[in-house]
């Protein structure tokens, strides 16, 4: 057995808005810039999730990336592709959907659907140049 | 005659909704582009003019002023925007990419220098939808 990690990528397209309702629309305005447009702006959003763990002696895989894929597509892309984050989704009705909030939230949603004997790391990229990964640091 | 083509890009929310219809058939044609709510994109437009090199500067244009004039007249106006409520030039139009790229044409072309001819506006919605405009 070995130590692998694979990776499976998707993509969703989404519309969003940062702000903070606390803020009034200057505050908003000065550190949001124009990501806080109230009519929102959008991103194709491209998400890589990352498993790592001993290849099973069996079947070879760390896990199937097809059912991974399907777990993804079930889980994450059917509640965020095509969707405005702000107003269609609950996970955002009172947290900025920063691209570092997404990512925790996919983490989340992820994480107790795969074995926990399993690491688990999510990578966002809101743009091909602005990018984050979550957790953090090595492992999970 | 060479071809040069700069390359900007520009994030916008956008739906596909026709006015005419009710809600049934704009989700029974655009699917979930259709959302109320809007979805978005991350765009990248590729600006395509053709010329013969100057014989001063061996530019067919100055590519950073091509690129400022795209800014100005583009980027502005649909960076970080909505595009079926924040842009004048889509007023009335249903926001389909085709639709848009024709704008875009509509817009840039009276900025241009006399020198240089538009020749193409290509518009990438996401890496697998793209569309190209010629001016007819």
């Amino acid at each position: 057995m070995s130590r692998v990690s694979i990776f499976r990528r998707e993509h969703f397209n989404a519309a969003h808005r940062l702000f903070n309702p606390s803020w009034d629309d200057a505050k908003n305005q000065l550190v949001f810039g124009k990501c806080s447009n109230p009519n929102y702006h959008g991103h194709n959003y491209d998400l890589e999730v990352k498993i790592t763990g001993e290849t099973d002696p069996e079947t070879g895989y760390v896990t199937d990336l097809k059912k991974l894929s399907n777990l993804i597509k079930d889980q994450v892309l059917s509640k965020f592709d095509h969707k405005n984050l702000n107003l269609d989704t609950p996970y955002f009705r009172h947290t900025n959907p920063t691209a570092e909030n997404i990512a925790i939230v996919i983490y989340g949603i992820l994480r107790s659907e795969i074995d926990s004997g399993l690491e688990l790391k999510i990578r966002l990229y809101e743009t091909e140049r602005n990018f984050v990964e979550y957790p953090a640091g090595e492992g999970s | 005659m060479v071809f040069l083509t700069r390359v900007e890009h520009f994030n916008a929310a956008h739906k596909l909704y026709n006015p005419d219809w009710d809600k049934e058939k704009n989700e029974e044609i655009f699917g979930r582009c259709a959302n109320e709510n809007w979805h978005g994109h991350n765009y990248e437009l590729f600006v395509t003019v053709k010329a013969e090199p100057d014989g001063g500067t061996g530019f067919v244009i100055d590519a950073k002023k091509l690129s400022d004039i795209i800014k100005d007249r583009v980027i502005e106006k649909v960076d970080h925007k909505n595009l079926n409520v924040d842009v004048e030039w889509m007023n009335g139009k249903i926001c389909s990419t085709e639709n848009f790229v024709v704008a875009i044409w509509e817009a840039l072309l009276p900025a241009l220098p006399s020198a240089v001819q538009l020749h193409s506006i290509k518009l990438y919605e996401t890496p697998r939808i793209f569309v190209e405009y010629f001016g007819k």
